[in-house]
């Protein structure tokens, strides 16, 4: 730490570098855009008193009050769907769906007017709104709180889709999705929310819409974004005993995508292995083995292979490690990969 | 609270509302979801175990029948808490608690015949048990091992529905296949029921599902249980209006019943079943009840309300009514009352055994039964799977 001086002032300053949950970085990261812009609400249900089932809005209708703090009636079509009013009347709302499941009576309004009126409207209209969407499994849910329906939306023309992965992110992109004039869809790792790690608030780490190498390595190229992070830094860390170096990227942001850094590693690597949780069929992982095959031919030396949720609806939670990519399953196709 | 003659009653031969006009004030006032609904709410039984009349509701009941609703609530507030109980010892991921709510459940349960078809939400166990489910063929759901493994036609009682609202429609469906099979119209008819939350009736689902019910004129029985809580937000915050009233708005009756008096819900849902058989359907029934424990296990109610309110509602506990009945009217004695605790103990102690006793389900089980025909594709997924699986058992790792 550098020694007090008269032009560095250090005293009220509160810790720029903090410890945090995902959970808890993105409360404060919604409670920093409340108070940087009146403009920004937040809207779903339980998210006032409560605070959210998963606590994430918690302590914010205290703090802002029930008319920027909204506990909706319980309907995730009148939630999109007023949302997309108010922001075209100059809010910027941020709306909670409880669980990714329960997205799609919202379905309908996310597709046919946040994703379209831009266009309609030759520009006249901005839908400047975030969906907030805890998603994926491996919490022992029952039905339909364990999906990870990011695909469809990333399918979606006019939408913009990322995927935080860690707390920094979650403050941060949480943030610069609000501040974005483009409807962006924005999706939690939920099981992930009570995992750790330092963010600096004083800065944020990079642009919205980028992916980011967070390990660098010479054999492999793993792709993933959201709860499938972890997994992926847990197997490059387990090969590297095994003396394999595996470069790790999460890709933050689905749509748009930015392989640049895919691309560049791929080259170095020739070999890619994208790692979701997502069913694999037409999907964001089958885009981008497209987009590599597309732009890396000549170099890579394996096919591109994925290691993903299989193509059923998401079963019974005694079954979910099964279903879901875990170290052995990323390690195996690694091997595959490098065996080719 | 509203006053008597601010609502015409919505019974069966309800004339549309030409009352004295309120002031705006009185209207707002007077729309508030949450009252108690005065003279509009059907009481037989009250919560001092006192028998009522009701001028269009009124029902013959037995000491034996007594006996038997008042055996069904036991038994299912038992199983219940058992359930609860599993959660908390690690051995269901989750619980979803039907406290307070046996008399909603056990008396519309109890109204219906063999040939009627149930859609449930959730939290509807004691619908299941009238149905002739097992209480245990209602763990799978919440230890993760199934998503329900009772068959649906056999017991016509269709799967658990988690997505707030789905099934309503489904059932305005079913109900219009029943009216086209014929099966409407006589004494003998089939009616169908559809149980869900008064946080639901804010979903576009079920809105669509009163259009359509009404439309084709289906026998359709809408039971709204109206626990005032939906998770964390009263029924405020669903509608100003008390839900029952919304029925007349699609062109059907609603009736608002004491959801904690298992006479007036069965009076109440029998006559609006048997309505429906004739021809007559569809009908909005709310029962008036109460959520007495938290949403789920991973839920907690001190965050958003008051415990005061549940201390007010336990003095109108469904179950103890009809004890003080019983007893009053001399239908039973000590020896009854002994063996229905012992009863609801055995059946404790099975659903224990069975719980901790549940096998995990084979890994290949998560590509079973995802189509009717089955699908080439996902089937080369299986097989790799099951190979890669295989691996693991021969210690290739
Ligand atoms: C479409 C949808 N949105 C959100 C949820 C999450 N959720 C589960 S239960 C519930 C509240 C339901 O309240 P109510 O309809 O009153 O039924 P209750 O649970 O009180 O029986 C909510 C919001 C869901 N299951 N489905
Ligand atoms: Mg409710």
């Amino acid at each position: 730490m550098a020694a007090p001086t008269m032009d560095r002032p250090t005293s009220a300053a509160p810790a720029a570098v903090q410890t945090l949950t995902i959970a808890k970085a993105l409360n404060n990261g919604l409670r920093a855009s409340m108070e940087a812009n009146p403009k920004v609400i937040v809207m779903g249900e339980d998210v006032g008193k409560l605070g959210g089932v998963f606590r994430i809005t918690d302590g914010l209708q205290k703090d802002f009050g029930e008319q920027r703090v909204l506990d909706t009636p319980l309907a995730e079509s009148g939630i999109i769907g007023t949302a997309v009013g108010l922001a075209i009347r100059g809010y910027r709302p941020v709306c909670e769906i409880q669980f990714d499941g329960f997205i799609f009576p919202g379905f309908d309004q996310i597709v046919s007017q946040v994703a379209k009126l831009h266009f309609r409207t030759q520009g006249r209209l901005k839908v400047p709104m975030v969906i907030r969407v805890p998603f994926g499994g491996g919490i022992g849910a029952v039905e339909h709180h364990s999906e990870s329906p990011e695909s469809y939306f990333a399918h979606t023309a006019g939408l913009k889709v990322v995927a935080c992965s860690n707390p920094a992110d979650a403050y941060w992109m949480i943030q610069q999705a609000i501040d974005c004039d483009d409807p962006v869809l924005f999706f939690e790792p939920k099981r992930r929310y009570y995992e750790k790690g330092e963010v600096d608030t004083t800065a944020a780490p990079g642009p919205l819409f980028a992916s980011r190498t967070l390990r660098t390595g010479t054999d492999v190229t793993l792709v993933t974004y959201g709860p499938m992070v972890r997994t992926s830094l847990d197997a490059a860390a387990a090969a590297e005993e095994e003396g394999r170096s595996l470069e790790v990227i999460d890709l933050r942001t689905l749509s748009p995508l930015d392989l640049a850094p895919v691309y560049e590693s791929v080259r170095r690597t020739g070999r890619l292995v994208v790692v979701t949780e997502a069913p694999s069929e037409s999907s964001i992982s089958s885009e981008i083995a497209a987009k590599v095959q597309q732009e890396c031919f000549y170099s890579l030396q394996a096919p591109v292979l994925r290691v993903t949720g299989f193509d059923t609806p998401y079963p019974p939670s005694k079954l979910e490690e099964e279903f879901l990519p875990d170290l052995d399953r990323v390690l195996h196709a690694v091997d595959r990969s490098l065996a080719w | 609270m509203s006053s008597p003659e601010k609502w015409t009653h919505p019974g069966p031969d309800a004339a549309p509302a030409t009352a004295a006009k309120p002031t705006a004030e009185q209207v707002i006032a007077g729309l508030r979801a949450t009252d108690e609904g005065g003279a509009d709410l059907v009481q037989l039984l009250t919560p001092e175990g006192e028998r009522v009349q009701h001028p269009d509701f009124d029902i013959d009941i037995t000491g034996e029948e007594l006996r038997g609703l008042y055996r069904d609530m036991v038994l299912v507030r038992r199983v219940d808490r058992e359930a609860n109980a599993l959660q908390r010892k690690g051995e269901l991921g989750i619980w979803v608690p039907l406290l307070g709510q046996e008399a909603a459940q056990i008396g519309a349960g109890r109204a219906l015949r063999p040939q009627d078809m149930a859609f449930p939400s959730y939290r509807e166990h004691g619908i299941a048990w009238t149905r002739g489910v097992k209480p245990t063929e209602l763990l799978g759901i919440f230890r993760g091992t199934d998503n329900g493994t009772w068959d649906p036609v056999e017991h016509r009682f269709h799967p658990y529905t988690i997505v707030i609202g789905n099934q309503v429609l489904n059932a305005a469906g079913y109900a219009m296949g029943q009216k086209f099979d014929g099966k409407v119209g006589d004494a003998d008819g089939e009616a169908t029921i559809c149980f869900f939350g008064d946080g639901a009736t804010s979903q576009g689902d079920v809105h669509e599902g009163f259009v359509w019910a009404a439309v084709y004129d289906a026998p359709l029985v809408f039971f709204c249980q109206n626990n005032q809580w939906a998770i964390s937000e009263p029924t405020e915050r669903q509608s100003r209006l008390p839900l029952y009233q919304r029925a007349r708005g699609y062109g059907f009756p609603g009736i608002r019943v004491d959801g904690n008096d298992v006479l007036a819900t069965l009076a109440v849902t029998r006559w609006a079943l048997e309505e429906c058989r004739q021809g007559n359907g569809p009908i909005l029934i709310e029962a008036f009840t109460y959520r007495m424990d938290a949403h789920t296990t991973s839920d907690d109610p001190s965050r958003y309300r008051l415990s005061d309110e549940l201390e007010l509602w336990k003095l109108k506990d469904p179950i103890e009514r009809v004890k003080v009945h019983l007893v009053k009217q001399q239908w039973a004695d000590q020896a009854f009352f002994e063996s229905v605790e012992a009863e609801a103990e055995q059946i404790a102690i099975e659903l224990r055994d069975y719980c901790v006793n549940l096998p995990d389900p084979p890994a290949g089980r998560i590509f079973s039964e995802v189509y009717a025909e089955g699908n080439p594709v996902l089937e080369a997924q299986r097989d790799e799977f099951l190979a890669y699986h295989a691996g693991f058992a021969g210690g290739e790792h």
